[in-house]
């Protein structure tokens, strides 16, 4: 690495990434969290909740599938939602990146 | 060879049975009269396939082509690339398959292959697109000490490769096998080599091609049975399932499933049972280990973190997550409505008659959806599926290959031996030769293997792929304190932890419990025998005779082996899948080893790198270290 490294610090000091660290970590870990957590409610619901899961709603159609079916919901909510607040990330860090070629 | 306690001639019955019932099982679904068809439907898709390679191959000129595609894939194309490289055989084939024989549980089984793509999309996809270049190998090169850590990476992208690899070779010869009748070791050499000639040829561009042509064919298949399987029941949603659980034959599969705890059902309960859990996943915890293992080791799978290479932002890469996203998911909505389609158009019985596996569920629905195995249509239907699956299996090695083959060849080669000294020409040279030895390795291990159970090998891959890869980079990306010391021992612990723990679980065969258990199974169809007497015309005696030569082929297998490939009697691990255990463990290494030792340079980079991974800056030099 031939480059100043200082540069670098710098950047990564400046109050604009640091709110562009904070918001993206409270943002991403969260949905992750959320994700994940939901995923996980399946198995642990098929395994421990059996009854629940056999309840009728619609017809044939059951708690436990549309609870399957919804999974897939959630994870396209969650990839658009992303999308969506990845905007806002990407304007974030076009500024820090317009700042750091000027200085 | 078979275990003493036989009478010859019993054992000379049962080897005509097993002769007889070996033939049945070798009958393949396209009948001899409709192989022309089929051949000419296959020449037409791998024709498509080698037109565009070599279309493509005029493209690779630099190694960043060949491992890359000159990064110059849209979005919307790697989205489809991503779906292509992940809808192996297996999710295709086998997760209709568990639908159309388990209901509910094969369905649930299938979520959390799309789930696990929220991970790659939050916190993986992005930043590995802004700091690395070809291989996984350069993303945690970049603050680690290269050589080490890239030899390591290596090592375990070739690990994880090459157990996908065997997995779908050998799954790849059975399949072809089993819907054409071509010999399995024939199978496995045009598998190899078509996939070769995209690789070698075309490099990442063709292999990015023939995995979006693959894709694009599966979901059209996809949609055109799932259209005229729904038109059979009006396109009602409550009205389908009403005909699944009024359907008998998935009734009396239920109560087979069921045994005796489905005697004093109703058939009304029997059909709802087969939309509820339990059929298919007795053990939960492994279910969740299994989950954890897709979570978390898709977005360590060499061959999809290499498909963010190919884009030129980290806006084209979060794109291409989200095409994903849709088109697998999406996939998998289909196959609830193929699986459920085929068990009642198709029955389960003779989906089992098939395959065991209940592989051949969706073809064997393709062509009752054409009018059977004695129309025109239907035998058309049948090889277009049959040759999307086997343009599946090609095009999901070559991603392997290309990704084992960049690793040896970009990191070992060009970064630990040459010290990262060699001409784009030289590398471009060692790509290829790479390329060429995996894929030589790949067809001789899938000979070798013929025979082998190697379902679980999939499931190993994943786990590896989460206790060892992911920790690594999630780690170097996101935590300051991380550093080589800590990747070294999260890539060895997680490695050996997850291939350890599946060394001494009830995935390995345990000769002692086998033969107890075949041995009471035969015991038992013998004692059933003598009731019936040899005058039985009810086909059961039939039956018993087919069970006991199988039971029996079964022990012949064993040898005279008594303990498991690792010596024991029983497993000492009772998990399947290992990653509840193994995935914490190479996390907890990553942090104890960086923590053990100190690293400047590690530490030093640590604020380039995360401004990096986060803005994109200075994006084209990200390897010039």
């Amino acid at each position: 690495m031939q480059r100043d490294d200082n540069r670098w610090v710098i950047i990564h000091a400046d109050p604009a990434f640091q709110a562009l660290h904070d918001q993206k970590t409270r943002f991403l870990w969260g949905l992750m969290f959320f994700a994940v957590g939901y995923y996980f409610l399946l198995p642990i619901g098929a395994a421990w909740f059996t009854d629940l899961y056999r309840r009728p709603v619609w017809g044939p159609i059951n708690v436990g599938l549309l609870f399957a079916l919804s999974q897939f919901v959630v994870a396209w909510g969650v990839a658009w939602l992303y999308a969506r607040r990845a905007a806002r990330f990407d304007e974030m860090a076009a500024a820090i990146a317009r700042k750091a070629e000027a200085s | 060879m078979a275990a003493p306690r036989f009478t010859p001639g019993l054992a000379r019955r049962s080897a005509v049975v097993l002769a007889l019932f070996s033939d049945a099982a070798c009958a393949q679904a396209v009948q001899p009269q409709w192989r022309p068809l089929t051949f000419a439907v296959f020449a037409a898709i791998i024709g498509l396939t080698l037109f565009v390679t070599w279309r493509a191959a005029r493209r690779v000129k630099t190694s960043a082509d060949f491992y890359a595609a000159g990064g110059a894939i849209s979005g919307l194309q790697n989205g489809w690339a991503i779906a292509g490289d992940y809808l192996s055989a297996a999710s295709f084939l086998g997760i209709a398959g568990l639908i159309s024989l388990y209901g509910f549980d094969g369905f649930m089984y299938s979520v959390g292959w799309l789930v696990a793509y929220i991970t790659v999309l939050l916190v993986i996809a992005e930043p590995c697109r802004n700091i690395g270049r070809y291989t996984m190998g350069d993303i945690l090169a970049f603050r680690n000490n290269p050589r080490t850590v890239k030899a390591c990476m290596a090592l375990s992208t070739i690990t994880v490769a090459t157990f996908y690899l065997t997995a779908q070779m050998v799954g790849g010869g059975v399949l072809v096998k089993t819907l054409i009748g071509i010999d399995y070791e024939y199978s496995v050499i045009a598998v190899g080599v078509l996939m070769l000639g995209y690789v070698l040829f075309g490099g990442m561009v063709a292999t990015t091609y023939v995995q979006i042509i693959k894709a694009v064919l599966l979901v059209v298949a996809s949609l055109v049975m799932v259209f005229l399987v729904w038109a059979q029941y009006g396109f009602g949603g409550p009205a389908y399932f009403q005909a699944v659980i009024d359907n008998a034959a998935i009734q009396a599969r239920v109560a087979d499933l069921l045994g005796d705890a489905g005697t004093s059902l109703t058939g009304a309960e029997l059909g709802r049972r087969f939309l509820e859990p339990g059929l298919y996943l007795k053990s939960p915890i492994d279910q969740i280990s299994l989950g954890m293992a897709l979570v978390f080791g898709t977005a360590g799978m060499p061959h999809i973190l290499m498909r963010f290479f190919t884009v030129p932002s980290a806006q084209a890469a979060r794109t291409s997550v989200i095409w994903a996203m849709a088109i697998i998911g999406g996939f998998y909505v289909l196959t609830l409505f193929l699986g459920t389609g085929a068990a009642m158009l198709v029955g389960p019985t003779d989906i089992l008659a098939a395959d065991r596996g209940g592989n051949m569920a969706a073809p064997l629905l393709a062509q009752f959806l054409g009018g059977g195995p004695d129309a025109l249509l239907g035998n058309l239907m049948l090889s277009f599926v049959a040759a999307v699956a086997f343009a599946t299996i090609v095009a999901v090695v070559a991603g392997l290959v290309l990704a084992a083959a960049s690793a040896m060849s970009h990191d070992i080669w060009v970064g630990v031996i040459k010290g990262e000294h060699a001409t784009d020409a030289e590398e471009t040279r060692a790509a290829r030769i790479c390329s060429l030895l995996v894929g030589a390795i790949a067809i001789a291990i899938g000979i070798l293997a013929q025979g082998q159970n190697v379902a679980h090998l999939v499931a190993l891959a994943f786990a590896v792929a989460a206790s060892a890869n992911l920790p690594v980079i999630l780690l170097t990306l996101y935590w300051r304190r991380c550093n080589t010391a800590g990747v070294v021992a999260g890539l060895v612990v997680g490695t050996t932890a997850a291939i350890g723990l599946v060394l001494v679980s009830p995935n390995m065969t345990y000769p002692t419990q086998v033969r107890a258990t075949q041995q009471a199974l035969i015991d038992s169809h013998l004692a059933r025998m003598a009731e019936l007497g040899v005058g039985d015309e009810s086909g059961e005696l039939l039956n018993l005779h087919k069970a006991v030569a199988v039971a029996e082929a079964e022990i012949a297998k064993l040898g005279t082996r008594t303990t498991s490939l690792v010596g024991l009697d029983a497993p000492l691990f009772s998990l399947r899948n290992p990653g509840l255990v193994s995935i914490p463990l190479g996390f907890l290494a990553v942090i104890i080893g960086s923590l053990c030792y100190r690293d400047r340079r590690a530490e030093d980079m640590w604020e380039e790198l995360y401004v990096r991974s986060n803005t994109g800056i200075g994006r084209s030099g990200a390897s010039a270290h």
